[in-house]
């Protein structure tokens, strides 16, 4: 059960995932796959079977509220193509 | 054809933790840049989130205090968009089991009457950054700027069911949202700093239709006032489209306040599609009955109690009681007021009355008032004891207002004492009554029901002639006595 090109290409606006007109296809049926592994996931009696929110049958530490990490900005500002004033600088999206 | 507006809103507040929920890195409001954004908010690879105990602390007291039920077992999920102050790609929220579930509250309207608003529930989720998109850079050309800051911080988002009727309602509910953040100290509430924001979900309907109409949603309202408005100019545009044959098309819309107008947000219609997943970063945490019980029994006094105490202890009207108690800070004013002045019907009047007008006028919070809650028990108490009359005490306020020192100094420096010597009064008295010989030809004249209204003039001129001085009881006395010896 492939997944059709429109499908594809939307996923791949959704994930923002460059995807060549060539490789279309082979992404569509290599998809079909996943979603034939999820239908035989499906076709599993879930009833009475609360859903999973994770596969560790533990629960989460939680933090004290307290400020430990230090500015460390001119390090992370170094690694970003392009700053000024502190700031990181990214082309205009306005929607 | 009467329309009935239906209005369901979503309110977001920033909790007032020290750090963020899912990292170390300070919330302060007004940092440099930048400088708040440690590794795990800018989603460097390799870090993991650490959810923060106070968010959860606040979230479950916004709950207790909402009479709703407070999820034992929260989830966190993933809601994925891309935008540039999202450095993750993806929002750590909560949709299926939020922490809060649903509940009610009670808001009141100006009219005194009261009604109930359901809670749908409400979750704790991280906010995003800000970008800046009217900066100009030297090095970037039409480039934005984005402070990492704000990502990450705390926020529960509040979803209220469809069930207010007007703007008015929804301004009452937010007000009453408002009170209970800042009564329970979690949020400092301030929605000009955008510690509290508001979407709105408008739709109208025919009166008496079941059915929900097609609603909108207004994103971008940050004040009080703004949402009254907006709600108003978009459920008159539904109105006008929908009498002119025409249907709602349900979509984003954007409050412009310069214009008073909404406008619709998406310029290209791509459907949103968050495709939510459970986060597998965090497990799922888990309170348990004792730390809840812990916490309801540290709840503090809210608005509704204190209202209902203040009308108890203090005597007070619904409205004052309502009044008074919307904001922690004016409850708190008041209560020192009444308690030092022992007249606590004459501080609501002052604090309902002159001091709320001070405050509006100069746009100021009670925190910043001129005239404080010792200045007005100071004030009261001259006024009982008679040292000065109502007239005057509005002068001294308004003095006090102004930073020239307390009643006393005031009153004073500016000779303001009130005159209760009948002697000087008498003499008042004697000297109106014989320049006015027209007046109390008249009086003499007059049928004896008529009388007392007539003594008016006479108690103004006296009034006039002691500067507002002379105490109002001991004029009429005098001057009764005066007349009715002329009859």
């Amino acid at each position: 059960m492939a997944v059709d090109a429109q499908t594809v290409e939307k996923l791949a606006e959704l994930a923002r995932i460059a995807i060549s007109e060539e490789t279309v296809e082979e992404v569509s049926s290599r998809l079909g796959d996943v979603l034939q592994l999820v239908d035989r996931l499906q076709a599993v009696n879930t009833e009475g079977v609360p859903p999973m929110a994770h596969p560790l049958d533990a629960v989460q530490v939680l933090r004290p509220d307290e400020v430990t990490e230090p500015n460390r900005r001119e390090e992370f500002l170094a690694l970003a193509p392009q700053s000024e004033e502190g700031l990181y600088l990214v082309p205009k999206v306005i929607d | 054809m009467e329309w009935e507006i239906v209005i369901g809103l979503e309110v977001h507040v920033q909790l007032a933790t020290k750090s963020k929920l899912f990292s170390g890195a300070g919330t302060r409001f007004g940092a440099p840049p930048n400088t708040q954004a440690c590794a795990v908010d800018l989603a460097m690879p390799g870090t993991l989130p650490v959810p923060n105990a106070e968010a959860f602390r606040y979230a479950a007291m916004f709950g207790l205090a909402m009479n709703a039920e407070i999820g034992r077992r929260s989830v966190f999920e993933r809601k994925n968009y891309f935008y540039p102050d999202l450095p993750k790609g993806y929002q750590t929220t909560q949709l299926a089991e939020p922490i809060v579930g649903p509940g009610e509250i009670e808001i009141h309207l100006e009219d005194n009457s009261s009604r109930k608003v359901r809670l749908h529930h409400a979750h704790l989720e991280e906010d995003a950054g800000k970008s800046l998109h009217e900066a100009v850079f030297e090095s970037g050309q039409g480039m934005s700027g984005i402070d990492l800051n704000r990502a990450g911080t705390p926020l529960i988002e509040i979803v209220s069911e469809p069930d207010m009727r007007s703007a008015a309602e929804a301004v009452a509910y937010l007000k009453k949202i408002h009170s209970i953040v800042t009564y329970l100290g979690i949020s400092d509430g301030d929605m000009s700093q955008g510690s509290m924001r508001c979407d709105a979900n408008v739709s109208v309907r025919l009166k008496g239709e079941k059915e929900l109409g097609t609603r909108t949603e207004l994103k971008n309202i940050n004040s009080f006032r703004f949402v009254d408005k907006a709600i108003k100019v978009e459920a008159e545009r539904q109105i006008d489209i929908l009498e002119d044959g025409g249907s709602i098309v349900q979509e984003t819309r954007l409050y412009d306040s310069d214009k008073n107008e909404t406008r619709s947000m998406r310029s290209k219609e791509v459907a949103n599609d968050y495709r939510y997943f459970p986060c597998p970063d965090l497990l799922p945490v888990e309170l348990d009955e004792n730390y809840i019980e812990t916490l309801r029994s540290d709840m503090p006094e809210l608005p509704d109690a204190k209202a209902a105490r203040f009308r108890e202890q203090y005597r007070l009207s619904a409205y004052d009681a309502d009044q008074l108690t919307q904001e922690l800070a004016t409850a708190e004013f008041f209560e020192t007021v009444a308690k030092q002045s022992g007249e606590p019907k004459l501080a609501a009047n002052w604090m309902t009355g002159e001091l709320a007008a001070l405050l509006n006028r100069e746009e100021i919070s009670i925190e910043q008032s001129p005239v404080s809650a010792e200045h007005l028990a100071g004030l009261i108490a001259r006024l009982k004891d008679g040292t000065i009359s109502s007239k005057i005490a509005k002068q001294v306020f308004e003095a006090i207002a102004d930073g020239e020192g307390d009643a006393d100094t005031v009153i004073e420096k500016r000779g303001l004492k009130q005159v209760s010597d009948t002697g000087a009064i008498e003499k008042m008295v004697d000297e109106v009554i014989a320049n006015s010989a027209k007046q109390v030809e008249n009086y003499r004249n007059a049928d004896e029901s008529k009388r007392p209204k007539m003594m008016g003039y006479f108690v103004g001129q006296i009034m006039k002639a002691s500067k507002g001085q002379a105490n109002p009881q001991v004029i009429n006395r005098i001057l009764k006595e005066k007349l009715d010896a002329l009859l």
